[in-house]
């Protein structure tokens, strides 16, 4: 039974992060007093990409064509190990939450290998780019969890929900810091305003796009699909990680139905808010970048010292 | 039976060394076999022996010779070093050689065992790729019979330190490895510049073995004799165990290249022979990781938790400085020697933490760290010699050094670059490859600092985790400006573009074993932790039983509730996610792929020039992180009309800080010492003799006194 549930489970996962983008892009368009598309736009365009022709550049080598699907995998493969709607899966023990920063900076080496692949200008500003964010933004990243790690004493995620859900609803400042330093580097590491904007295509400040450029046809519906699941990913970790409450302990259906449930409104709240900081903020100069996430870094840091003298012997 | 292969192997060394020298000396070698020849009973003789010795055949057989003892030293060094590991007897014996008081003393357990067996995959790799590397030396003035000589007497130096069990052993073979390899870094000596680093070299050595000599006296200023065996049962009182370990610090550091005294190694390791830059980074540094283990855990014992903190913190700073620096090269060997920077960082992290548990009486945790330090230690020279090896083709086949004029390679040579794709991989700590395993360990042993009383070190040891992960990240950066400007895209120079796979096999034997050890020891990582467990009983008195508690399959430091890792289920993820998605998107895509030319906005005329250079990719972290690097950028431009078209010079020298901030000022302090000093002698005997009868009167005085 658990087997097959953490089979369902990534699949799930995957089929519903377009949803999400969609969701997203939504309320975003409606905030800023624009008629939205349908939810369902994402999948649409996935579509309309797989049937389109691959246009390949002349000059690719076959690491061009083989990155979307590594990028891809790795994607999937980082769904799979984070905990959805059920925690006491065998998934979520083949690799802890430092293994799942490594899937996510597998997938963005090739990437950032596959834009120099062409030769552009474009691809390789890209990919400077892109490095240089995925340096500051993983250590404030791995800052945030390493917080919530010692405070759990674990860094598999389902012990750490585990133990969230154990100890009840109680405030705790090192959450409250190492949460707000999770949601920058969120918002840095999915390529959302105020670091890049998913919707530009003006050279000179695009990060993300500049990459994948000249990709185009299924291989750019891969990679358009597996920066959904990233979105959705760190979505997920946010909620199940901070506000695990909801989340399916057993496996009866009845749980795993209420799991699905909480999980999706959880989303929801968060894809909302996340498209109203979109209208809010403005997108940043790129040297602006270090000092965002310099400032995640330090309330992750916050947050660790916080454990470490107020909660620790308490 | 291991210390045999040990043996076997310095004596196969030797011989290879003592082999090279006949390629300038064919008679030599001619007669001897021709004298011996009739003894052994061999028929038909002198046919043989003209067809042996004639001019096209004998040097390439006696390279053959060369390095198949090479070979066949570096596989006795790897079974012996295994069979010491898993046999976890010690083995101790006495050579005639040495002082008449004092023999030499031998011992093989299972720390020197492990070593032993880095040293011989390097020198296997090595002797593999080295036949097609050095041809190209048989054109120029280059005398092979003294890279020979060199090589084998290096490699039998690294072995005879791993070896050795008292003090006088110990320098004499840490001697041997330190001169010989001067020479090797010296091999291409009609360039200034080579001569000027391997003379830093030799002076960086020399400082580095008067600390280990001087850290060696005062432990037989309390032992009252140099044989190791004596010092493990001699108690220091707590000042002077310091003063001994900072001094052994201090020498085995410099070797290793920790911060800040690393400023030589970037400069010596790229000047090598390619093959030679292989072994002095990735095995060279690993030998004096091992003395900094030997001296500190086993001959100095009752270890303080302060000394983890300062190797602690002397291996965060290498690890971070070390990736910072080496993002900024634009030269591919240089950019590795100073990744070897940043990966001994990491070794002296999980070094430090371990003896900061073990300080504070958490043995079992200090054993999370020791067993993290020793893992990196094998990955790294692992992939450090495939990176080596493979820099060194694109290095023999285009002639070109500097990333600015490659690329495109992954055309040209597309077998090699395959293999450094995979140490490029490897070396970012990208799971499920090995050096993800051994940096996934160090995070699990600095997590565990919740359970130290001292709040401060709870404190600190965290930060230098994230300070990890921010070096992981940057490894990932550097690794991707490497393989992305000097692999893909289009060659930058028409060497690049005229560049072809390189001809002999053993170019691509060598980097393709390493690369196929770098995918095992990451995918297979718990038998390969259970099977270092003798070297924590060892040197911990302990070992990490839950670590592979779970089944072969699953790495489990703490217990499965707290952290587990399974690579081999990984890597079928990855698979099967893989395959999902290919058979998928065959079955609804549409499988006809165009090809055409890229985008260029409309203005055409894409060309080589307009790709990312090198140095532009660095620029926003060199922005970012101004302070860490000396920085000079000059734009010169040609006319003083500002709408003229001009030719515009641009300039760009990044150059590391603790040049300017240790190096020169030591420099300078030793020669205005000098002139004081100049200042007694004045050329006149009579006065010398007055300052030996001075000096003897005074010694008089002390002694007698």
């Amino acid at each position: 039974m658990s087997g097959l549930i953490a089979l369902v489970e990534p699949i799930l996962f995957i089929l519903a992060a377009p949803l999400l983008a969609g969701w997203t892009k939504m309320v975003k368009c409606r905030l800023q007093n624009r008629k939205a598309p349908s939810l369902l736009q994402p999948y649409r365009e996935l579509a309309k990409l797989l049937r389109k022709q691959p246009v390949v550049a002349e000059q690719a080598s076959w690491l061009f064509e083989a990155a979307p699907y590594i990028v891809f995998a790795s994607a999937v493969l980082a769904a799979a190990v984070v905990p959805f709607f059920a925690v006491h899966l065998p998934t979520a023990s083949i690799a802890d939450v430092i293994a799942l920063a490594g899937f996510l900076a597998l997938g963005r080496f090739f990437l950032v290998l596959a834009g120099m692949d062409v030769g552009t200008a474009f691809g390789g500003m890209g990919s400077s780019r892109e490095v240089t964010i995925a340096s500051l933004s993983e250590p404030a990243m791995l800052m945030a969890i390493f917080a919530l790690a010692m405070s759990a004493n674990t860094t598999n995620l389902a012990s750490a929900i585990d133990y969230v859900l154990d100890t009840g609803v109680a405030i705790r400042p090192s959450f409250v810091f190492a949460l707000a330093g999770m949601v920058l580097v969120a918002v840095a590491e999915t390529g959302r305003v105020p670091v890049d904007n998913p919707a530009t295509h003006l050279e000179l400040t695009m990060i993300h796009e500049a990459m994948v450029l000249e990709y185009s046809g299924k291989y750019l519906a891969l990679i358009e699909w597996a920066g959904e699941i990233r979105l959705m990913l760190y979505g997920v970790l946010i909620a199940n990680i901070f506000f695990p409450w909801g989340i399916a302990e057993d496996l009866s259906l009845a749980s795993l139905g209420s799991g699905l449930a909480a999980i999706l409104l959880k989303l929801f709240g968060l894809g909302a808010l996340l498209a109203a900081a979109e209208t809010v903020f403005a997108k940043m100069r790129l040297f602006r970048v270090q000092e965002f996430l310099g400032f995640a870094y330090l309330l992750s840091l916050l947050g660790m010292l916080s454990h470490i003298i107020l909660e620790i012997g308490q | 039976m291991s210390l045999f292969l040990a043996y076997l192997s310095v004596q196969c060394a030797l011989l290879s060394g003592a082999l090279a020298l006949f390629s300038e000396h064919r008679m030599i070698l001619e007669r001897a076999a021709n004298r011996l020849a009739p003894l052994a009973g061999l028929k038909e003789w002198p046919a043989r022996s003209e067809r042996l010795f004639a001019a096209p055949v004998y040097p390439r057989l006696l390279q053959k010779g060369v390095f198949g003892l090479l070979a066949l030293s570096g596989l006795a060094a790897l079974i012996g070093g295994i069979s010491a590991l898993l046999g976890q007897g010690v083995t101790v014996d006495q050579l005639p050689f040495g002082l008449p008081w004092l023999h030499w003393h031998v011992r093989l357990d299972a720390l020197s065992g492990f070593f032993l067996l880095i040293i011989g995959l390097g020198v296997i790799a090595a002797s593999l790729y080295g036949p097609g590397y050095v041809r190209e030396y048989r054109q120029t003035e280059h005398p092979l019979w003294l890279l020979g000589l060199c090589t084998g007497l290096f490699v039998a130096g690294m072995e005879l330190v791993l070896l050795a069990d008292d003090a006088f052993f110990f320098v004499i073979a840490w001697e041997l490895m330190s001169v010989s390899s001067y020479f090797l870094v010296a091999f291409q000596h009609e360039r200034a510049a080579n001569r000027r680093a391997a003379f830093l070299y030799l002076l960086m050595a020399e400082i580095g073995a008067i600390a280990i000599i001087l850290g060696f006296g005062v432990l037989a200023g309390f032992a009252h004799s140099y044989s190791f065996d004596v010092f493990r049962y001699t108690h220091l009182t707590a000042g002077w165990g310091t003063a001994a370990f900072l001094l052994a610090l201090m020498g085995f550091g410099m070797k290793a290249g920790l911060v800040p005294l690393h400023a030589w190694l970037p400069e010596a390791h790229p000047v090598a022979p390619s093959h030679i830059s292989a072994l002095m980074s990735g095995v060279m540094l690993k030998v004096a990781i091992y003395g900094l283990m030997r001296f500190g855990f086993d001959l100095l014992g009752d270890v303080q938790w302060q000394w983890g903190v300062a190797v602690l913190i002397l291996g965060t700073a290498s690890a971070v400085l070390g990736v910072l620096y080496a993002f900024q090269q634009n030269e591919i060997k240089r950019l590795l020697a100073y990744s070897s920077i940043e990966n001994i960082g990491i070794i002296a992290m999980g070094l430090g933490l371990s003896m900061i548990f073990l300080g504070t009486g958490h043995g079992e945790l200090g054993v999370i760290g020791l067993l993290a330090a020793l893992y990196h230690s094998l990955n790294h020279s692992v992939f450090k010699n495939l990176l080596f090896l493979t820099a060194g083709s694109v290095l023999h086949q285009t002639h070109e050094h500097d990333l600015e004029h490659l690329g495109g390679l992954v055309k040209r040579m597309p077998k090699t670059a395959v293999l450094a794709l995979i140490g490029c991989l490897a070396i970012s700590a990208l799971p499920p490859f090995n050096g993800f395993v051994s940096e996934w360990l160090t995070f699990q042993a600095a997590l565990q600092s919740s359970s130290l009383e001292s709040g401060i070190l709870r404190s600190v040891i965290p930060v230098t985790a994230a300070v990890l992960a921010f070096t992981g990240a940057m490894a990932a950066a550097t690794f991707a400006k490497f393989y992305g400007i000097g692999f893909l895209g289009l060659p930058r120079g028409r060497h690049a573009a005229r560049a072809r796979e390189a001809a002999h096999p053993g170019m691509l034997a060598g980097p393709a074993l390493l690369a196929g050890l770098c995918v095992l020891l990451g995918v297979l990582p718990t038998p390969i932790i259970r099977m270092l467990e003798p070297v924590s009983q060892l040197l911990l008195g302990q070992t990490l039983p839950s670590a592979s508690g779970e089944g072969w399959i699953w790495l489990t430091p703490g217990s499965r509730t707290v952290a587990s890792y399974s690579a081999l289920l990984v890597v079928l993820g990855l698979g099967l996610a893989w395959w999902t998605a290919r058979y998928l998107i065959g079955r609804l895509a549409v499988a006809e792929v165009r090809r055409s030319r890229p985008w260029d906005c409309g203005f055409g005329g894409l060309s080589p020039r307009t790709q990312y250079t090198s140095t532009a990719f660095s620029q926003p972290i060199r922005r970012i992180f101004a302070p860490i690097w000396a920085v000079r950028e000059t734009i010169r431009t040609g006319g003083a009309e500002a709408l003229e078209n001009t030719p515009v010079h641009y300039a760009l020298e990044v150059e590391d800080r603790s040049w300017y901030g240790l190096y020169a000022p030591a420099a300078r302090g030793v020669e205005a010492l000098a002139r004081r000093v100049a200042l007694i002698q004045t050329g006149s005997v009579r006065l010398y003799i007055a300052y030996s009868f001075f000096t003897l009167l005074l010694l008089l005085g002390v002694v007698s006194g």
